[in-house]
């Protein structure tokens, strides 16, 4: 997008300010405009099309926040940039939170505005019309944030309709990064208790005195350094849901004490006498075959039959393939908004590598492709090489020919910079986050010219 | 005949021989006349006691209303420390398209640890001159590093910088030029080409 077709609009209501902002900026070669109020600011924000709006914070009648709330709303591919005479981090952080791309404080650097600026412009990635559409075709293959179009995923996501309605224990079965934990959010979210906490506990990440305290909370001198009550887990997600995971690794000592819990709907806290009433719905989930475990006496049966109410078995990646598509398209949108970063697709090559790959890691591995190809990416358009994945996987695949080292996708990087700098060292090297130096250094050590206009690099 | 007048509008004594440098260059840069206008008076209201800065943005105002008699263009030069709102300083600002320009010599001396050697000093004055007066013919930034049109955001990239335009600047002002000589009686109000 040319900068002249880069509309910018300036709200604040010191003319000293729009007549300044705005005659610095023009010289950059943005069409500018300006309005000295909210009100105006949303008029003008409904009759042009803007790219850029840059709001004071405090105005006089509609504040700047309400103007950055009620301009994404109503355009919410528009940047919008926060500027104030004074850093509250409270202000900071409501702005960001409602979709500010940044907050600055008055006055600031000269470089730092242009840079600024500059990297909106490029990473602002515009709502395509296919995007509109992808939306539209999705809507129905979705359960919360899970997405999916496979037949057997369908069957799991009206099972867990069902499942969210009732107050029963659900046990979430499936390998590591099938979207065990997504799941028991979704189902949470669909559940009667969706306005209650959510609380999480991860069994597996703590020692089994720590997780008993954690689950279960504790009294004043419980141990030493308990210098006051605590309340566990189970309390804190009173009303709400608690979700477990990793259940398959808790010690013999704690599945007793869960299976007491469970059965009387009443904890203790460590070092206390006291039964407290909770009222928790528990979702358990596990990559572990828990069936076995039981079997090889690693597990409390008992406790199995009180979690295994309802089951939901995530099928693994590899088992059904076509969802692959859907999460690329899923994924490059939800992370190019969140990487600012403009990401469309994948090349019909890197896709036939997608659907191919065995993803031991499941979604979670598929994910991490994808954001690591996003940062490499030198198009919107992810390639084969940016994928880093071999070219055949599975089982019997030979070594891959040319693993992508951490080196190449330095370069990469560092080559896709320098290209969006049009080769400009110092605004690179802001962008990476080094110095001047070592991004020479760097340059040299991997051979790439500087040259204006185009990032050279051979690969 | 279109004139540019340049007025040291510094609170020092005024730096005759750097003033006929910048006289010499500019009048060959943008192939004008340039006479020196040698006023007592200085700009009003323009310093912000808070920052003690002077807005650019009001001694613009003020050089538009006080442009001397005869000069087309007037390009102020102070020793005053400049800012913006919104930015902590500037070397400078200039009206697109408009009457008035002005250029603070006070940052480009050096960070005030180390004085740089007079000619470099010379150098960067005159290049941001040009720039500033390239503004208020209508040249807005290049992209070329070298070329005295590139945004200056500091003294790095002013010195990176020769103290002409580069040929598409050049070219792009002498087009410009052609323009407003046809359309030289709307061009009376230097907001006029602003939004
Ligand atoms: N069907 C899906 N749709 C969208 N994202 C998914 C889906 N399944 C998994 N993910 C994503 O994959 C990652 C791993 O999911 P997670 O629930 O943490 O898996 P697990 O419970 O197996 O550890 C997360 O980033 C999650 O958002
Ligand atoms: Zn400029
Ligand atoms: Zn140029």
């Amino acid at each position: 997008m040319s900068k002249k077709n880069t509309h910018i609009l300036v709200v604040d209501d010191e003319e000293i300010v729009r007549e300044s902002l705005s005659g610095w900026l023009e010289k950059d070669g943005y069409t500018l405009a300006s309005a000295p109020d909210g009100p105006s600011a949303l008029k003008e924000l409904e009759a042009g099309t803007w790219s850029i709006i840059l709001c004071d914070l405090k105005m006089p009648g509609m504040d700047g926040l309400e103007v950055l709330d009620r301009a994404r709303k109503l355009h919410p591919e528009i940047a919008v940039v926060i500027m104030t005479a004074f850093a509250t981090v409270d202000t900071a952080v409501n702005a960001m939170k409602l979709g500010a791309f940044d907050y600055l404080v008055k006055p600031f650097d000269p470089e730092e505005l242009s840079l600024m600026i500059q990297k909106i412009v490029s990473q602002q990635s515009l709502v395509r019309e296919n995007t509109i559409l992808r939306k539209a075709l999705r809507r129905d293959y979705r359960f919360r944030d899970l997405v999916s179009k496979s037949p057997a995923m369908q069957a799991v996501f009206d099972l867990a309709r069902t499942a969210a309605r009732s107050p029963s224990t659900i046990l979430v079965l499936g390998e590591s990064g099938t979207g065990k934990e997504l799941m028991a959010r979704a189902i949470h979210a669909e559940s009667p208790r969706h306005e209650r906490p959510f609380v999480e506990v991860s069994c597996a990440a703590l020692t089994e005195t720590l997780l008993e305290s954690e689950l279960f909370g504790y009294e004043k001198g419980a141990f030493t350094g308990a210098a006051a009550r605590r309340e566990g887990k189970f309390e804190a997600a009173n009303e709400g849901t608690l979700f477990l995971d990793e259940i398959g690794d808790i010690s013999p000592k704690l599945q007793m004490d869960l299976l007491r819990v469970l059965e009387e709907r009443k904890v203790t806290r460590v070092g206390g006498t006291e039964l407290v009433p909770v009222d928790v719905r528990i979702i358990a989930a596990t990559n572990r075959d828990l069936k076995k475990a039981v079997q090889e006496e690693r597990f409390r049966q008992d406790l199995y039959y009180r979690l295994n109410v309802i089951t939901i078995t995530l099928p693994p990646l590899r088992d059904r393939r076509e969802d692959i598509p859907i999460l690329v398209d899923h994924f490059l949108e939800t992370l190019g908004v969140e990487m600012k970063r403009d990401a469309e697709g994948v090349s019909a090559e890197a896709m036939a590598l997608l659907l191919a790959h065995d993803w031991p890691g499941n979604v979670r591995e598929l994910r991490n492709v994808l954001e690591r190809g996003i940062v490499v990416a030198k198009e919107p358009i992810l390639q084969v090489s940016d994928l880093g994945l071999s070219l055949s996987s599975g089982p019997h695949a030979p070594a891959p020919a040319h693993p992508a080292s951490l080196a190449e996708i330095e370069k990469q990087y560092i080559a896709s910079v320098l290209q969006q700098t049009d080769g400009n060292v110092t605004h690179a090297a802001r962008i990476l986050d080094i110095d001047r130096v070592t991004l020479y250094s760097k340059i040299r050590k991997y051979g790439l010219r500087k040259v204006e206009g185009e990032a050279a690099g051979e690969s | 005949m279109k004139e540019i007048a340049i007025w040291w509008i510094g609170a020092s004594g005024v730096a005759v021989d750097l003033l006929e440098v910048v006289q010499r260059r500019v009048a060959g840069e943008f192939g004008l006349p340039v006479g020196a206008h040698l006023s007592a008076e200085r700009p009003e209201g323009s310093l912000d006691p808070r920052r003690r800065q002077h807005s650019s943005t009001k001694i613009l105002h003020w050089l538009a209303e006080h442009r001397p008699a005869g000069a087309d263009r007037v390009l102020a030069i102070t020793d005053a420390d400049l800012f913006i709102p919104i930015l902590t300083f500037v070397f400078g600002e200039a009206h697109l398209k408009g009457r008035a320009a002005v250029v603070s010599t006070a940052r480009l001396a050096g960070d005030g640890l180390m004085l740089p050697d007079p000619a470099r000093f010379r150098a960067r004055v005159v290049t941001e001159c040009v720039h500033e007066l390239g503004h208020t013919f209508g040249l807005l930034h290049c992209q070329s590093t070298r070329c005295a049109m590139a945004r200056s955001p500091g003294l790095r990239e002013v010195d990176a910088k020769n103290e002409t335009l580069c040929p598409a600047c050049r070219e792009r002002y002498l087009e410009l030029a052609t323009e407003n000589g046809e359309n030289d009686e709307q061009e009376k109000h230097p907001h006029s080409g602003r939004r």
